[in-house]
């Protein structure tokens, strides 16, 4: 999924400051489960902002509203039945839904509630790590099931660099080394013998570099 | 001969080489670079110029590569992955070559972390071994990466590093193979303290014939402290100092320590000088340029041979 952080309430205070009437819109996909901008933070980060004004001597009217989803347009239909009440829209839904509001309610600076930062998984419950970087052509078959694009501080596709020790990266103690991991996982399945070929030069076309990227089902196209 | 340097001449024709390191300054200043320089001059066969190292800028290495071959020095211009994508290494490869750099060292680069820029974005659009193979591409198949015939083929000595140290130990080897299937000619160690670790290295090294591929040149720096010497057991990542070293520099006490830093210098080079597959040293005597020219002699390391 896709992991948000809540942004600091200094930075959101100072993002509505010219507005007293806003939509806080949370988000019941990713952002629910990693505990950035679902139901429950809506309201507390609602309370938070109007308990921020009041001793500021100002009001603030807040419409809490949750969505199914804010990257879907049907979901995001529901709000124009009261969006004309209200000036601007604050989402705590990842960047994707953040945008998405944006270009669905024109009249309404769109806000972001959230930091979104990475896609990865529920480690345990409270931690959340990265996982993949959306690069668009996937190698995991070839590393184990591990990442070197996502999990190696470099990037590196024939690491690990000088710079592992102790089965930790250069970089932090507490950052595993990707490449210990893939070494480590291809020594259980007997597959060692993977690490002795060179990966050779991607192509990140595939990847954010090649522009903003789009997907086409001409089969569900309606 | 492939790149026709002096390097490659003298690690061909069997010589026992030794190369020196020079860190760019910190700045637009040359006369830093000339002072080092003529401290290294005559000790050393090529001087590696570090390429904005532990991520923090200074002078870039081609531009100081340049300046030591105009002084009539040779520059081994060091190029990491860090901070350019394969468009602008291989224009700068084309670059240096023309300004005669004739040795490049590939490496993947310190992370931006550990220097003056930490918000700094990486590029790692290639990796060490990657970049390895791009030069050969250049050099034996007159291609750049995308396909394109080259005009006029940057024909470099190419080398990379490796590093006996860091982890997986049995894994070390694995990727110095690595490095030899993409091409590389010479390859230039980390620091060395833990000198039985270091043969142990070796004897993998000579178990998979890499030492009759790849010449093997084994990295040493100088200790000045006891404080050093600490250091670099504790915060560098990937260095190992055995007990024994930091006793010699504890008990030399801080008047003698930097004579007793370079007695083991010395003492090591004499011991890698004969083992099986090290092709020569490479001695980084980081800040103390002047320290070179005692411990190539005392090492029976001089005269340099003309080639």
């Amino acid at each position: 999924m896709i992991i948000a952080e809540g942004k600091p309430i200094k930075e959101i205070l100072a993002m509505i400051d010219a507005y007293d009437k806003i939509i806080v819109a949370g988000c019941k996909g990713c952002v629910t489960v990693c505990s950035a901008g679902g139901e429950k933070e809506v309201g507390i980060l609602s309370s938070a902002l109007r308990l921020a004004r009041q001793t500021q001597g100002r009001s603030l009217e807040i419409k809490e509203v949750t969505l199914e989803r804010q990257c879907d347009t049907e979901y995001l239909e529901p709000m124009r039945e009261y969006a004309d009440q209200y000036q601007a829209i604050l989402s705590l839904a990842c960047g994707a839904g953040i945008q998405f509001v944006a270009e669905k309610f024109r009249k309404h600076p769109v806000l972001p509630g959230v930091n979104t930062q990475f896609i990865g998984v529920t480690e345990e419950q409270g931690v959340w790590t990265e996982r993949c970087q959306s690069c668009g052509n996937c190698v995991l078959d070839r590393t184990g099931g591990i990442c070197p694009v996502a999990r190696c501080s470099k990037s590196l596709f024939n690491g690990p660099c000088g710079g592992s020790k102790g089965g930790k990266c250069e970089i932090d103690p507490q950052v595993d080394c990707g490449w210990q991991l893939i070494y480590e996982r291809l020594q259980e399945l007997g597959q060692l013998e993977k690490l002795e070929i060179v990966l050779p030069v991607k192509d990140w076309s595939t990847s954010r570099d090649g522009g903003p990227r789009k997907r086409i089902r001409e089969d569900l196209k309606i | 001969m492939k790149a026709g340097s002096n390097l490659e001449k003298i690690l061909s024709s069997g010589g026992f080489a030794v190369t020196g390191e020079l860190g760019p300054p910190k700045g637009a200043d040359v006369s830093v670079i000339e002072r080092k320089a003529s401290l290294l001059k005559g000790n050393v066969d090529a001087i590696n110029v570090t390429d904005n190292q532990t991520a923090i800028v200074r002078m870039s290495s081609i531009a100081v590569g340049a300046i030591l071959q105009r002084m009539g020095l040779e520059a081994t211009m060091q190029m990491v992955c860090r901070d350019r994508n394969r468009i602008a290494i291989q224009s700068d490869i084309f670059g240096a070559y023309g300004l005669g750099i004739r040795n490049i060292l590939c490496l993947s680069g310190d992370h931006q972390k550990f220097g003056n820029h930490p918000t700094a974005k990486n590029v790692f659009d290639l990796d060490s071994i990657q970049l390895i193979q791009t030069v050969k591409l250049m050099r034996d198949e007159h291609k750049v990466l995308g396909g394109d015939e080259i005009e006029g083929v940057p024909a470099m000595f190419i080398g990379a590093a490796a590093n006996p140290f860091a982890d997986p130990f049995e894994f070390r080897v694995i990727r110095l193979a690595k490095k030899v299937a993409a091409g590389v000619d010479f390859i230039q160690t980390q620091c060395i303290y833990d000198m039985d670790k270091f043969e142990r290295f070796m004897q993998m090294v000579r178990d998979r014939g890499l030492h009759e591929k790849v010449h093997i040149l084994a990295g040493v720096t100088p200790l000045k402290s006891v404080g050093m010497a600490r250091y670099m057991k504790e915060k560098v990542a990937g260095m190992e100092v055995p007990d024994e070293i930091i006793a010699r520099m504890k008990g030399a006490g801080k008047e003698k320590s930097r004579e007793e830093g370079l007695n083991i210098c010395v003492e090591q080079i004499q011991r890698l000088h004969k083992i099986e597959g090290v092709h020569g040293i490479h001695l980084m005597a980081i800040e103390w340029e002047d320290a070179v020219h005692s411990i190539v002699e005392r090492a029976g390391l001089l005269p340099r041979p003309q080639v």
